[in-house]
């Protein structure tokens, strides 16, 4: 036990007793003893329902594993209370997965249908479920995010509050296996795509949608300004010199029109905030994957270009989710991924299911742009083909 | 005593580290200090904020963030006052915070803030509130990354532990866990850095994470611990990197950020191939392993397919033909009553055995691949990594590995602009400049096709003649 201000810690001989690279703590230690007794003999597993695994050890063990969502952002008192899950029913260990789901592992059926009777009825005081049972299989668990308002400094949105109120409208896909093919969602706040943004099936992103405001007062005392050019992907930024209250002071320049708003030179440097009530929203990008299984891994590809960021419930971002699950879960095959299946159906299709409506904002222009564009006859007629049609006199 | 435990107690011996951490050496708050309040308490709260929008969130059948947080706060104003070392109120600041920002729609968190702790470069996020007579409590709410244990199994001791000490110095708020698989303790003043890095290191033989322009934390799937598709020891591999490149996760010498993720099959359920500079994802280069009478079991329906994945909803009879043999990629299977599969045509997409996990078993000669160079958008366009190292046997202490690593950071490195990753560079550079440098050959494996426009480099001494050439000696041919 280390208390007071200082603890173990003497501030006047701060390298005394100082303990370094020491790295993370030998996982073996944290290992239920029935994954030590298996580890690497696992032979086959099972879904027996939404959120309980069984894994099967050419030992004849079973691991019986209850799946539970996580918030991510939780508190100490939360985790003391995965914790006193974990000692009642699981020996005192408990593991996290990649998603931040929460997984208690038990060594028979029963002691698994009691443990998920147990964590999936225990609710906040607010009402919620401390610990949703989910997330296995064909069906949608946890959004991967970030920071958002809670912590970052260069969000366009915030992270946590949107991923509540999307997880509780896709809830029934949480807890139930209904999809053609396993549903990941992931947000990110701002597009340096902290988590998994650039390739998941479905991905809320926060964008900005000004250029930033240069202040010019500080910006040569605070930053460096080369790194600020070197920022841009573009080259909209140059150095450039003003006058701050008859003062010739050295500043940046930007040009707008060839700014697409990414704040990556805010990240440099103060100087050069971007963030606006009113330019900033909300994209949704879709058909991403990592997995190998039948298609490579795909990026997320932008289908809506910009959607109104409104707390504290995003209704607009909830039902365009919603509204692309659906379309997906009607008309896609077994086992197709929502990328493969916009593939397969044509992104024009893709647009009409999900009735999306396409702007010149979703076709690329950076770079590789042209690989991203039609160079073929083959097309499906849809409403929107027969728009361009007309307006050309073409029908 | 089994060999993974007694493994345990030597890799804490020689790190000079408690062999177990133990909740009661380490706790700081008495029974009667956790279980200090009721539900009852928790409805009487009143926040020193109003938090119209932010109690919005506290419906709903998702879990609610918002009440853990309040559930916190009301256990912290309850707690003494000396057995806190940051403000009693800060996670009400917090959620006040929150709550403006859903007013105005923008962060209030200042640009920036560098602190850490003294012989590290890295492992703290500095962070600062913009509306620091409002919310003094959140004034200053640093975030510190402690590395996780290899695929984040963990013993309620250890996690209490972290919980208490966390509280004590800090808001008790967390991540678990952060996207790059830190545990995160989001939330301190600076005065607390120091001696929470000392409780951590001294109390829990337990280091900090990585952040800056370094080796990240490098994390895993959970492998072989509880998967029957892990081709190598993720966790192994995982822990002996992170232990033996501590100097390069600590003290930032990069040109930009650098991580390291291990997948034990193509599956990739910690998104090496998306999120990891150098990607070991495990494979196997013999034959997938049939149990026909499993087939046959499937086929008869007596096992379900993709292990019940899908069993929300009525898709008919389970078809091996429509649901395996036809949507193989390389169409290298056959099924007549038996099940055949042309393995030298496999290019191990995981379908088949994702399918039928008990009757298809991964190969028995197995090791990983490594992809180099995902990254997210900033600054040149995301990428996934790219296919360099087809195939590598996986054998503790990995010196195979560390010399191919050792090779590749020698090269961005010193190659590397300021803040340039290591997929950028290769783009850079090229992929067979690549190549050169880490001395290996090209193979058609590293392409999806060959390239399509004809503006293809020779090195001079590739040419014959080389490119010494006299306008002369061209013109006694050629006249002007």
């Amino acid at each position: 036990m280390s208390l007071g201000k200082f603890g173990h810690y003497n501030p006047d001989k701060p390298m005394q007793g100082r303990v370094t690279d020491v790295g993370p703590r030998y996982y073996g230690e944290m290992f239920p003893d029935i994954i030590i007794r298996n580890y690497g003999k696992w032979l086959y597993h099972e879904i027996l329902e939404p959120g309980v695994l069984v894994h099967v050890s050419e030992t004849g063990e079973k691991v019986y594993t209850v799946r539970a969502g996580g918030c991510r952002f939780m508190t100490v008192e939360h985790v003391r209370e995965i914790c006193d899950i974990a000692d009642k029913y699981c020996d005192g260990c408990v593991r996290f997965t990649t998603r931040n789901c929460i997984e208690w592992l038990v060594d028979s059926e029963e002691k698994a249908k009691a443990l998920k009777e147990d964590v999936g009825s225990r609710k906040h005081v607010g009402g919620s479920l401390k610990f949703p049972v989910g997330g296995t299989g064909a069906g949608i668990t946890n959004i991967v995010h970030t920071q958002g308002w809670l912590h970052c400094h260069t969000p366009a949105i915030d992270a946590s509050g949107v991923v509540k109120s999307v997880m509780d409208e896709l809830y029934e896909y949480f807890i139930e296996m209904k999809l053609p093919a396993k549903l990941r969602v992931s947000l990110a706040c701002c597009l340096n795509m902290c988590g998994a943004v650039h390739c998941s099936d479905i991905a809320i992103l926060g964008y900005h949608r000004k250029p930033p405001i240069i202040d010019d007062e500080v910006i040569d005392k605070v930053c460096e300004l080369p790194l600020v050019v070197a920022a841009c992907p573009l080259g909209a930024i140059t150095i450039a010199k003003t006058e701050v209250k008859g003062v010739k002071v050295n500043t940046v320049k930007v040009k707008e029109e060839r700014c697409m708003f990414c704040g990556n030179c805010y990240t440099m440097c103060m100087a050069t905030p971007l963030a606006d009530k009113e330019g900033d929203c909300i994209v949704l990008l879709a058909g991403g994957k990592i997995s190998n299984r039948l298609s490579p891994p795909k990026f997320s590809k932008v289908v809506v270009p910009a959607l109104p960021s409104n707390p504290p419930r995003w209704p607009e971002v909830s039902a365009t989710i919603k509204r692309m699950v659906e379309a997906y879960a009607k008309d896609a095959r077994k086992y197709e991924r929502l990328g493969d299946w916009a593939e397969r159906i044509g992104w024009e299709r893709f647009f009409e299911k999900c009735e999306l409506p396409f702007t010149e904002h979703l076709i690329d222009d950076y770079r590789l742009a042209y690989d991203t564009y039609r160079t073929t006859t083959q097309f499906k007629f849809t409403e929107a083909a027969w728009a361009v049609s007309k307006a050309v006199g073409g029908i | 005593m089994p060999r993974i435990r007694e493994v345990a107690k030597e890799k804490a011996r020689e790190k000079g580290v408690k062999e177990e951490v133990k909740y009661e050496d380490i706790r700081i708050y008495t029974d009667e200090e956790l279980k200090n309040y009721t539900e009852d308490d928790i409805k009487a709260f009143k926040c020193k904020h109003d938090l119209p929008d932010v109690l919005e969130l506290e419906k709903g059948p998702w879990s609610s963030f918002v009440s853990d947080a309040i559930r916190e706060a009301v256990h912290r104003s309850k707690l003494p006052d000396d057995k806190m070392m940051m403000a009693k109120d800060c996670v009400e600041d917090l959620l006040g915070t929150l709550q403006l920002s859903y007013i105005d729609k923008e962060t209030h968190w200042k640009h920036g803030g560098i602190v850490g702790v003294f012989g590290y470069g890295g492992g703290v996020i500095g962070r600062y509130n913009d509306q620091q007579e409002t919310f003094p409590g959140v004034w200053s709410f640093h975030t510190l990354r402690i590395n996780q244990p290899a695929s984040k199994f963990y013993t309620t001791e250890w996690l209490r532990s972290i919980c208490d000490i966390w509280e004590y110095r800090g808001s008790g708020c967390m991540n678990l866990h952060g996207s790059t698989g830190d545990i995160v303790c989001l939330g301190t003043i600076t005065d607390q850095l120091e001696p929470m890095f000392f409780d951590l290191t001294y109390d829990m033989g337990q280091d900090l994470g990585g952040s800056g322009s370094n080796l990240r934390t490098p994390s895993c799937c959970i492998g072989k611990a509880r998967c029957e598709f892990a081709m190598f020891d993720t966790q192994e591999m995982c822990y002996e990197l992170t232990m033996h490149y501590q100097d390069e996760l600590h003290r930032p010498a990069f040109p930009y950020k650098f991580k390291f993720k291990f997948d034990g099959c193509p599956n990739g359920c910690v998104a090496a191939i998306a999120r990891s500079c150098m990607a070991y994802i495990g494979t196997w280069k013999d034959d997938i392993r049939i149990d026909q009478e499993a087939v046959k079991a499937y086929v008869a329906g007596e096992l379900a397919p993709n292990a019940g994945a899908m069993a929300g909803r009525d898709w008919g009879k389970f078809d091996i033909q429509k649901e395996v043999i036809e949507r193989c990629p390389t169409a290298c299977m056959e099924y007549d009553g038996g099940l055949k599969i042309d393995n030298k045509e496999c290019t191990r997409c995981m379908h088949c055995i994702n399918v039928m996990p008990r009757a298809l078993r991964v190969g028995a000669d197995t090791g990983f691949s490594i992809l180099f160079g995902a990254k997210a958008p900033i600054l040149e366009g995301a990428q996934m990594s790219t296919l360099t190292i087809p195939f590598m046997k996986s054998e503790y202490p990995y010196d195979n590995v560390k010399a191919l690593v050792d090779k590749v950071w020698d090269w961005w490195m010193e190659e590397g602009k300021n803040r340039e990753r290591l997929g950028e560079l290769i783009q850079r550079w090229s992929l067979p400049k690549f190549l050169e440098m880490i001395g290996v050959p090209p193979m058609p494996q590293m392409v999806r096709e060959p390239r399509s426009n004809p503006y293809v480099f020779w090195k001079r001494e590739d040419v014959p003649g080389a490119w010494h050439r006299d306008i002369n000696e061209f013109r006694k041919k050629h006249p002007r």
